[in-house]
């Protein structure tokens, strides 16, 4: 698990292909890739360009309202950050456990949040990918090609995704930066009439649910070669499971297991999370590098997320999704499945655990009546908030004065713990698919496929219009732009030969 | 029959992130400005980024205002007609007015509603910071002619 292609050896006289920012994951990422006279790659990364400054935004601020704001720090998984950071903040009110309600009210909107996330990636940023191929059209694999070929598979997608945010909505009281949950629980509960409204469509999203499971074995099944090999390489996994191993996405302690799966730490308390990981700076990018502290950054890196979920807990707590994460653990044929591609068949997998908790949850008479927030407090300076977004585990850890404002905070977000795994996924499809090769989109779109899996959520960007071109470049040893590519909503592929860039070497 | 107001107002963007607020702004402000008579016909919707989902809030609508935050649009506003088409949208998780509303005709096998989006221009977008005094007036400018738009739509629709 070393770091092979990471730093060429001698990066002068090497030619650069840049991709940036890579489409369709959020925020601005850009992927380099040095290539020697002979088209090898000899170094191949992920850049991270957008310092967030998350930390900043929130310390001096009261810790009561830091629950709202911290959702605006990302429009995918706001509920994820939402959750954390009311766990945290339960933390230093001592206000747990929480009530019976609050959890209820609080996984729901969780698995709601679970559920409209895992089917915007696999029906919208991923399924165009898999469903026409790495190297088809450009301008069909994306949601409207998707759309326009299989109208069936991209509708389910869509109201699969509306029901998660109808969840969101009713549990957090708002469309969008709701306040359902608070530090101590919840504000409010749910009405007869919104649960109803709820259950009356779940048998439809169970059997879509299902049906998405079944699109992905079938993918696997299609092109198994290509599933067990793209983008695959060893590494440890870590996740939160439940204090007898099932999976819980919302709470519980640490697992890690190796590559071999064999566990390498269980059990591990959330606020304890610093005696188990720390995180590593490297100048070439403003993401960090956590790894597991006891083995140092060379082993200790891991990978979260879906494809460690499924495997790292012991059984999935729900009949149906338990059955597949078994298909899943025998086609890995007695070895941990490291594909990269797996995270997609992973995520429908949580998915369909997803729709089987909310059909439980809403048979839950706590989701209508109880107490909203816990009582006896006792007030703690800092806690720490560990939930397992949709792209894998969010900490949020705080550090509160006796005047109530934040001093301190240290936020690890999923795509920061996925940080050396995406790398490695890049140079391992670099190396196996560009390397003597002229550069094409298809090509490059393979490296993209490899980031894709992991969902990355790379930063919480404005999305003002037109900020966000892609750009591939070709740079001979002396400079010479010997090849430019463009992608951009307006023109979509361009190509322009011998124009100035000003790409930084 | 449906029972949603024929014209849609759908803003999006950060409220955090400066003048990315644009979007949610407008649709805050053009609520709180419009005439009693014409509230009636408009439905106000806001999100953090324009998603598959949107294209459901499109149904049953003769008028559809899209209002972003814009890097690119001339001072203080750009306003032009969208059509469904396929386009990259290489934007991440979100999609373009112009795909959102593909997804729309491609959901429903039918023409999309009459789209125009409205474009404010922006020019500082950094987390945590407010809006600038000069997305500001642009905003201002925004409002007074999102009145007219819905005016004279709404005229339309009563004739």
């Amino acid at each position: 698990m070393g770091f092979e292609l990471e730093t060429a050896a001698n990066p002068q006289g090497l030619r650069r292909v840049a991709i940036d920012p890579v489409s369709r994951v959020e925020g601005h990422g850009k992927v380099t890739l040095l290539l020697d006279e002979n088209n090898q790659v000899q170094q191949a990364r992920l850049h991270i360009v957008e310092f967030r400054g998350f930390e900043k935004f929130i310390e001096g601020r009261p810790y009561w309202e830091v629950p709202v704001m911290v959702q605006r720090l990302c429009g995918i998984c706001p509920v994820s950050h939402h959750l954390a950071a009311s766990k945290a903040f339960d933390r230093v009110l001592g206000a747990t456990p929480i009530t019976a309600s609050a959890e209820a009210v609080r996984r729901l909107m969780h698995y709601g949040q679970m559920l409209q996330s895992h089917a915007l990636h696999f029906f919208h940023l991923s399924s165009p990918d898999l469903l026409f191929g790495f190297s088809s059209d450009v301008a069909q694999r994306n949601i409207v090609g998707v759309a326009t070929a299989h109208p069936e598979v991209a509708k389910k997608g869509i109201l699969l995704r509306k029901f998660g945010q109808e969840i969101i909505r009713i549990t957090s009281g708002k469309r969008v930066h709701g306040t359902g949950a608070v530090p101590g629980g919840i504000n409010k509960l749910l009405t007869g009439q919104e649960r109803d409204s709820l259950k009356q469509d779940l048998p439809q999203m169970l059997q879509w649910a299902q049906d998405s499971v079944d699109i992905a074995k079938q993918l696997h099944a299609q092109s198994d070669a290509v599933y067990r090999n793209f983008g695959s390489f060893r590494s440890n996994l870590m996740s939160l499971v439940r204090a007898d191993g099932a999976m819980d996405l919302y709470d519980g302690v640490l697992r890690v297991r190796d590559a071999n799966g064999h566990i390498l730490f269980d059990g591990v308390d959330d606020q304890s999370y610093l005696d188990l990981i720390e995180e590593e700076v490297r100048a070439w990018s403003y993401m960090k590098f956590p790894h597991l502290r006891s083995l140092g950054r060379e082993q200790g890196w891991y990978r979260v997320g879906p494809l460690a979920r499924v495997q790292n807990c012991d059984f999935i707590p729900s009949p149906l999704a338990e059955i597949e994460r078994k298909e899943f653990v025998a086609w890995g044929q007695g070895e941990l499945v490291h594909a990269s591609l797996a995270y997609h068949w992973a995520r429908m997998i949580e998915m369909l655990h997803a729709v089987e908790v909310i059909a439980a949850l809403l048979d839950d008479p706590a989701l209508l009546s109880g107490d909203l927030l816990s009582k006896d407090w006792v007030r703690q300076r800092r806690g720490v908030g560990i939930i397992e977004a949709p792209r894998g585990t969010l900490i949020h850890d705080y550090d509160v004065g006796e005047d109530d404002l934040v001093k301190h905070c240290n936020l690890i977000v999923s795509t920061t713990h996925n940080n050396q795994a995406m790398n490695e996924a890049v140079r391992s499809v670099a190396k196996e698919y560009l390397s003597g090769q002229e550069i094409t989109e298809g090509l490059l779109n393979h490296v993209e496929v490899a980031i894709r899996a992991y969902d990355p959520c790379l930063s919480c960007a404005t999305h003002a219009l037109g900020q966000m071109p892609l750009d591939v470049t070709l740079l001979a040893a002396d400079g010479t732009v010997l090849d430019r590519v463009q992608k951009s909503r307006e023109f979509g592929l361009t190509r322009q030969i011998n124009t100035p860039i000003g790409l930084e070497e | 029959m449906s029972t949603k107001p024929a014209i849609l107002v759908l803003g999006w963007g950060n409220l955090s992130r400066g003048d990315d607020a644009l979007g949610p702004m407008f649709v805050a402000g053009l609520q709180e400005r419009l005439p009693r008579e014409l509230q009636t016909e408009v439905e106000f919707l806001d999100d953090y980024q324009l998603q598959i989902e949107h294209a459901i809030d499109l149904v049953g609508r003769s008028h559809i205002l899209f209002v972003d935050a814009s890097l690119d649009c001339a001072a203080p506003l750009e306003a032009r007609a969208v059509r469904a088409r396929r386009d990259a949208s290489y934007t991440s998780h979100a999609l373009s007015a112009e795909a959102l509303l593909q997804v729309y005709e491609d959901m429903q096998g039918d023409h999309a509603p009459d789209a125009t989006l409205l474009a404010l221009r922006g020019q500082e977008f950094g987390l945590g910071e407010p809006l600038s005094q000069v997305a500001h007036s642009h905003l201002q400018a925004g409002l007074e002619w999102g009145i007219q738009w819905i005016s004279k739509f709404a005229a339309t629709g009563r004739q």
